[in-house]
């Protein structure tokens, strides 16, 4: 068969010469390459002082986002529930009363939105179902507790505070939605 | 009586220093892998992380002293015991400097000056497997057994390919004092030739070096205690300050066996151009120089160490009994040829 | 504290510790108490002045044969389950054969005129390396010899004892 690389290396049992029997050679070359590391450019990042960005399609907590008028923008469709591979996604719709118009965009909204984070695999399939553009991936980190129940986040934790925005313009510059 | 007080300031000062090597060979070591891995190594305790042996001490001291509930109890403790004390007791013979002179005392920069200097070090080299074989078997383990067993048999094959390396050595000599040994590679360069043994005896060098690493259980030769294999090895069972006392006599053999090798092939206190100085200065840069040597050769180990994958068993063996003892026989029998050569026998 | 003072407590300790290699129970302990009597017979020699052999004894007994010892002993772990029943009459001719040569080494011993030790002798160079290696060589030559022939024979025969013979494949 023929090989796609041309990085195979024919292994066979040949007798090897004296100058391969002395080792010594080889150990001096393996020697050299260890020694020119010496004077390399390290790769450590000194963590708590400096910390490694994150890649712009970093898919970590999630946010539902509001609108510029500060409207949540999920209107509860089920659709981010339908396409989760871990059904990690729950929710109940209700209707928008009067006097809410300024807290939903839509007639209908979430009562409650649920995701629980033990069961999400952060694969993005709900970000890419939602035609609301409610839902998105974040580049925060889920931080760890100590028991189950306080994995299960609601709209609490979900939803954006009006005063302190979630920015997601990076993923949404890199993401496909920029194709559209 | 002023002669005891100086000795004993000399003995004091020299099991400072060789604690105080050991303690930071082991975070030289680990900054060396680090710098060998393009990583940074520890750099948290203290500037540049120099605090870290005093940490990892610390750490070792205030863990809990633990004794397996069928393990033998007072082998189980002599283990470590004996190999701090074997690794301590080497360094008495090394000849570090010259004499230094304060006033009218004369204090010579060894302990003891024995006229077996180079036997005393192989024999208790030869009885640092004790520490490990006592600690192996006491712990009723079968990786620490495992350990203690390859330790013991490894230890006997290279010590005949070292012994006769030595040989070599002291035949050129004519002395098995370690002083002698390193008066007679005095300066550099004599009679239109190095005159360090290692220009002399290149092929010792490097048996001795070879069974030096195995000596002292040092990577590719670091078989009783391979983690990959034995868990920990001889010391599977072992934690707190008895662990602690294994890790020390390790590194302590280190810096001691790189003293030694420095001694017998590179001239030790010797350095180029050393009779342009006198008394004081010259012991002082004498202990410089014999220092840098041993600092030099601590590094080749480590440096090896983080290059060269280990051996498995049974290669150890063949190259100990089937390659380094025939090659140094020949080396022997060739060096004693070319000493009665030059004594006119052949005349 | 005199040189005498500290020959008879050494020697008592090194008694001391040869009869515990006999009493212990566990074969891996009594090996350990004889590398502990080979210390104590260098230690012994040292008072004599014979750092040389001092010294060989550690390696070659202490070091070499006793870790060897010591390797069999623990690769076999014997223990006192699987220790071969000895019968009455092995006990019988043990006691006979050891009790004869106790009578041999008592009446040698006898006769046998206690020499001082040599440290106070002006000799200062006996036991050292020159003089002995001088004896071997011109008074001992023949012995020395023949000992070292009778080490190779024994190592060639070691070696022939250990290779497997090889098949013949027909």
């Amino acid at each position: 068969m023929q090989s796609l690389t041309d990085r195979k290396k024919v292994v066979g049992n040949k007798e090897m010469t004296f100058k391969e029997k002395l080792y010594l050679p080889a150990i001096f070359k393996g020697m050299g390459i260890t020694f020119s590391h010496l004077f390399r450019k390290h790769n450590t990042l000194r963590y708590p002082e400096v910390k490694r960005e994150f890649a712009p399609v970093y898919r970590g907590q999630h946010v539902l986002k509001r609108d510029e008028q500060g409207r949540e923008n999920c209107t509860a469709c089920g659709l981010c529930a339908v396409a989760c591979p871990a059904e990690a996604i729950t929710m109940v719709a209700g209707e928008r009363k009067k006097g809410e118009e300024g807290l939903y965009r839509e007639e209908k909204y979430a009562e409650m939105y649920e995701i629980n984070m033990l069961r999400c695999i952060f694969c993005g399939l709900c970000e890419e179902a939602c035609p609301k553009e409610a839902i998105f991936l974040t580049d925060r980190l889920v931080p760890s507790t100590f028991e189950r129940d306080e994995f299960i986040y609601g709209k609490d934790l979900l939803v954006e505070d009006v005063n302190l925005r979630i920015d997601i313009t990076k993923r949404q510059l890199t993401g496909k939605r920029t194709e559209k | 009586m002023s002669e005891l007080i100086e000795k004993f300031i000399v003995i004091v000062v020299l099991f400072t220093v060789s604690l105080g090597v050991a303690a930071y060979a082991t975070y030289f070591e680990r900054k060396v892998a680090a710098w060998f891995q393009d990583r940074i190594g520890p750099d948290r305790a203290g500037p540049f992380g120099i605090l870290q042996p005093l940490a990892d001490g610390g750490k070792l001291f205030f863990k809990e002293d633990f004794i397996p509930e069928k393990a033998e109890k007072w082998l189980f403790i002599l283990g470590p015991g004996i190999a701090m004390f074997v690794a301590l007791m080497t360094g008495c013979v090394i000849p570090w400097s010259t004499a230094l002179e304060f006033g009218e005392n004369i204090v010579e920069m060894q302990v003891a000056d024995v006229n077996i200097g180079i036997l005393f070090i192989m024999g208790f080299l030869s009885i640092g497997v004790y520490g490990i074989m006592i600690g192996g078997w006491a712990s009723n383990n079968k990786f620490a057994l495992f350990g203690a067993i390859r330790a013991s048999s490894q230890m006997i094959s290279y010590e005949l390919a070292m012994g006769i390396c030595v040989i070599t050595i002291v035949m050129m000599t004519g002395s098995l004092s370690l002083k002698d040994i390193v008066n007679h590679q005095h300066g550099f360069w004599a009679d239109g030739y190095f005159t360090w043994n290692v220009f002399k005896q290149p092929l010792a060098f490097i048996i001795f070096f070879i069974c030096a690493l195995a000596e002292t259980n040092r990577a590719p030769f670091d078989l009783p205690e391979c983690e990959s294999e034995l868990i920990g090895g001889y010391h599977t069972e072992y934690g707190s300050m008895k662990m602690g006392f294994y890790l020390f006599a390790e590194y302590t053999s280190l810096f001691i066996s790189s003293a030694v090798i420095a001694v017998l092939f590179f001239g030790g206190f010797n350095f180029p151009g050393m009779d342009n100085f006198e008394g004081n200065t010259l012991a002082l840069l004498g202990i410089a120089a014999m220092f840098a040597k041993t600092f030099v050769f601590i590094f080749i180990f480590m440096w090896i160490r983080w290059t060269i994958p280990r051996f498995r068993f049974d290669q150890l063996m063949h190259l100990g009994w089937k390659k380094l003892i025939p090659i140094s026989l020949i080396n022997m029998l060739v060096t004693g040829l070319v000493i009665a050569y030059n004594e006119g026998w052949f005349n | 504290m005199n040189l005498e003072t500290i020959a008879i407590i050494l020697g008592g300790l090194t008694i001391g510790s040869a009869l515990m290699v006999i009493i212990s129970k566990h074969p891996v302990r009594s090996v350990l108490y004889l590398v502990l009597t080979f210390f104590m017979i260098s230690a012994n020699y040292i008072l004599m002045n014979a750092q040389f052999i001092a010294i060989v004894n550690i390696i070659v007994y202490a070091g070499a044969i006793m870790v060897l010892f010591l390797f069999v002993l623990m690769l076999l772990n014997l223990s006192r389950e699987n220790e071969p029943k000895s019968s009455i009459m092995v006990k019988l001719s043990a006691v006979i054969a050891g009790g004869t040569l106790f009578t041999v080494f008592i009446a040698a011993l006898k006769d046998g005129v206690a020499v001082a030790a040599t440290t106070a002798t002006d000799a200062d160079s006996i036991g050292l390396v020159e003089s002995l290696g001088r004896l071997l060589f011109t008074k001992y030559v023949l012995p020395f010899e023949m000992s070292s022939v009778l080490f190779i024979a024994a190592m060639v025969g070691a070696v022939l004892l250990a290779k497997r013979e090889k098949q013949i494949i027909e």
